[in-house]
């Protein structure tokens, strides 16, 4: 599943982990189906995730955290309680990428990849999201919004509490 | 009387879903019975939502369509756009690969059937594997992912190998800026891509199949692992395709947003469960792809494009195009364009009959200043170019690529040196870091145009340098193509990169 629905569940239990490593051990390549599902229950990869991991596939633990760190997807911590990401790629700067991207930062007040401080919210960028015909693309909590202008940007603030 | 209302992720992304529920809510409240069909889209991006109406005499279109205009919709008294087939950007298009797209329930194997579907597949079944692989080597088709490599000669390679499992991998990363073909197919008519690697699964006897999806598409991951589900209840996958005793099963999966994984060997190893680093080649993953095996990989249009390659016949898709680029090619024109989407067509369109007449120009309504055509790793055009006809050889004489068919439109108020760090530090972030020239070349590449950005005019030579470098050392096309929109536009554009020094410096 995407992994971009952020959470704030409690700690996950070393059962709550190894529930979601044995529903997908018997699958052909089961490591990113894995992360996927820890990270869509937890919002994170848990530190304590990676060693159950790693006895699971018969790899390291340094070999589990370097496929993790690899992905752009996958969180060593939880995010905000919303995701934002926004378009930075080509066809969405040909119709103002660049300057809405940086409306949104200076309305946050926050940096790439950063989090508000009240944790409403963490910014992502990333590169295309197959809305390239309408432009400037985002996506909140996995819902894409296009053809982004003064109005829809309202709306999506507001739907972070903005 | 039959509405519909496509739930394509664009047509979402542009209001789509609260059009359908106001389309529900007002016929209930005057008691009218409709049915509201989510077809996918008809790629006619700049008129979505775009709803159509069938009362009985043909669907009539409307565009676009916001929640307030539903009352007048529903009276008949909104002004229209006529049928869909008669909208001078469909009517001009040769909809082979897209037939369906937009036209039926994307979820619906009936409405699938009833417009051609399985057609071929029903063919291919009284063929041999050699008789398959023939008849795609036949047609011409060459990959839609990037490369253009002849998909019949990569699905010979995988016939011939002997092993106990051999596997067709769908690549569905679809990464590059502009390009949003896959996407709209898997998530408009996603039994073409399936009905696709059933028939490569039995022209090179393999038994398996997986789609690696970009997590990006979260409809079309949604869609696309409905509509597996759907045909393996329906006997089109499993031990028994269609009752003939012949096996194919497939799954969905998801990447973790990194764009090499893109790159075929890349995309092995992340399927694996690996960091996805490019492989070296040889061996072919047609000889050792997936866990050590023979493995085709093929982009989601190039398989999509096989079930009408067999309802049609080889002959007849290698009826269109020009020269050796045989069939159609699924055009995505987007960012500063009037009238963005999807357009299927021959080989052969010139770029400028495409960009000013097609596309219409530039939304902005200022003229075309680059075109960017075939992803991020592609060449910006400039005007004089548009006579560059759209082929895999014109285009490469041209000094461009088609990769995967994006085109990108930008006005003149583009910044073509931005553009060109922004190709260097977007290698920067996705470089997979097998090698020097990709991993610390772009980050040199970034600091290079910075310094010409602050007036230093020495500093071009080192670019056009350390582009031979990447362009030469460089293992995949991800450091090795990066010096296209680098190149090309401080070529083509050499004004945008003769600043002044600042007084600062
Ligand atoms: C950096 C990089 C990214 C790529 N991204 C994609 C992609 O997103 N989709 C795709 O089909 N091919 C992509 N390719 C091309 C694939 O490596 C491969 O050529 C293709 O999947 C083969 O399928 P085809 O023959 O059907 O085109 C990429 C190549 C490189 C070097
Ligand atoms: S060119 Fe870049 S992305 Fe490609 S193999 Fe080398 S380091 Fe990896
Ligand atoms: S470039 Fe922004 S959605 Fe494709």
């Amino acid at each position: 599943m995407p992994a971009d629905q952020p959470a704030d569940q409690p700690a996950p239990t070393q059962a709550e982990i190894s529930a979601l490593i044995d529903g997908n051990l018997h699958l052909e390549g089961p490591m990113l189906p894995i992360l996927h599902a820890v990270q869509a229950a937890f919002g994170h990869i848990p530190a304590a995730a990676l060693g159950l991991i790693a006895t699971a596939l018969n790899l390291t633990r340094a070999e589990v955290h370097g496929v993790v760190s690899f992905y752009h997807d996958f969180r060593e911590a939880p995010a905000g309680r919303h995701v934002l990401k926004l378009c930075r790629a080509e066809a969405c700067q040909a119709v103002g990428a660049n300057a809405l991207a940086q409306d949104v930062l200076a309305r946050l007040g926050v940096d790439w990849h950063g989090t508000t401080v009240d944790g409403a919210v963490t910014v992502e960028p990333v590169y295309c999201l197959g809305l390239c015909a309408c432009g400037p693309a985002l996506s909140l909590d996995g819902r894409a919004v296009g053809r982004v202008d003064a109005a829809r940007l309202q709306d999506v603030l507001r739907g972070v509490g903005v | 009387m039959k509405v519909y209302v496509p739930m394509d992720s664009a047509a979402k992304a542009l209001g789509a879903d609260a059009v359908a529920e106001a389309v529900v809510a007002e016929a209930a409240r005057r008691g009218m019975t409709l049915e509201v069909i989510r077809n996918g889209t008809r790629g006619m991006i700049w008129l979505e939502p775009l709803v159509e109406v069938d009362t009985g005499a043909g669907r009539q279109a409307y565009g676009p369509v916001a929640p307030g205009d539903v009352p007048a919709l529903l009276d008949g008294t909104l002004p229209g756009l006529g049928r869909v087939e008669d909208i001078a950007f469909f009517a001009r298009q040769t909809r082979l690969t897209f037939a369906r797209c937009g036209v039926t329930d994307p979820l619906s194997l009936d409405d699938y059937a009833a417009h051609g579907g399985l057609a071929g597949l029903r063919r291919a079944l009284g063929m041999t594997g050699a008789q398959i692989v023939a008849e795609v080597t036949d047609s011409g088709l060459r990959g839609r992912g990037g490369a253009g490599f002849p998909t019949g000669i990569k699905w010979n390679t995988v016939l011939g190998a002997v092993a106990d499992q051999k596997y067709i991998v769908c690549n569905a990363d679809e990464g590059d800026s502009g390009t949003f073909a896959d996407r709209m197919l898997m998530e408009g008519d996603p039994f073409t891509l399936i009905e696709g690697m059933v028939i490569a699964g039995l022209g090179v006897g393999a038994s398996r199949g997986y789609v690696y999806l970009r997590s990006e598409y979260p409809d079309a991951i949604s869609v696309m692992n409905a509509a597996v589900q759907i045909a393996r209840g329906a006997g089109v996958l499993g031990p028994d395709v269609l009752g003939s005793g012949r096996a194919f099963d497939m799954e969905i999966r998801v990447g973790a947003g990194a764009y090499v994984c893109g790159e075929e060997t890349a995309l092995l190893n992340s399927l694996e469960g690996k960091r996805g680093v490019v492989r070296a080649k040889p061996p072919l993953p047609a000889l050792e792809g997936f866990l050590g095996k023979p493995t085709v990989v093929n982009n989601v249009i190039s398989l999509a494009t096989v079930p009408v390659i067999f309802e049609k016949g080889a002959a007849f898709y290698a009826g269109f195009g020009l020269g050796r680029s045989r069939g159609t090619v699924t055009l995505q024109i987007a960012g500063n364009v009037a009238r963005g989407g999807l357009f299927e067509t021959a080989f052969g369109m010139s770029l400028g009959e495409l960009v000013l007449d097609v596309a219409g120009g530039t939304a902005s309504g200022r003229a075309v200043k680059a075109v960017q055509v075939g992803g991020p790793l592609g060449a910006y055009m400039p005007p004089a170019t548009f006579d560059t006809a759209l082929g895999y050889e014109d285009l490469d004489a041209a000094g461009g690529l088609i990769g995967h068919a994006g085109v990108v439109v930008f006005d003149d108020t583009a910044d073509m040196l931005g553009l060109a760090r922004f190709a260097m530090e977007f290698c920067a972030v996705e470089s997979c870091g097998k090698c020097t020239p990709c991993r610390i070349g772009a980050v040199r590449g970034v600091e290079t145009i910075d310094r010409i950005a602050r007036g230093d005019a020495e500093a071009i030579s080192l670019l056009t340098d350390l582009c031979e470098t990447m362009k030469d050392g460089s293992l995949c096309a991800l450091g090795g193509f990066t010096p296209y929109p680098v190149m090309s536009a401080l070529t083509h554009f050499p004004k945008d990169f003769a600043r002044r020094k600042e007084a600062a410096e």
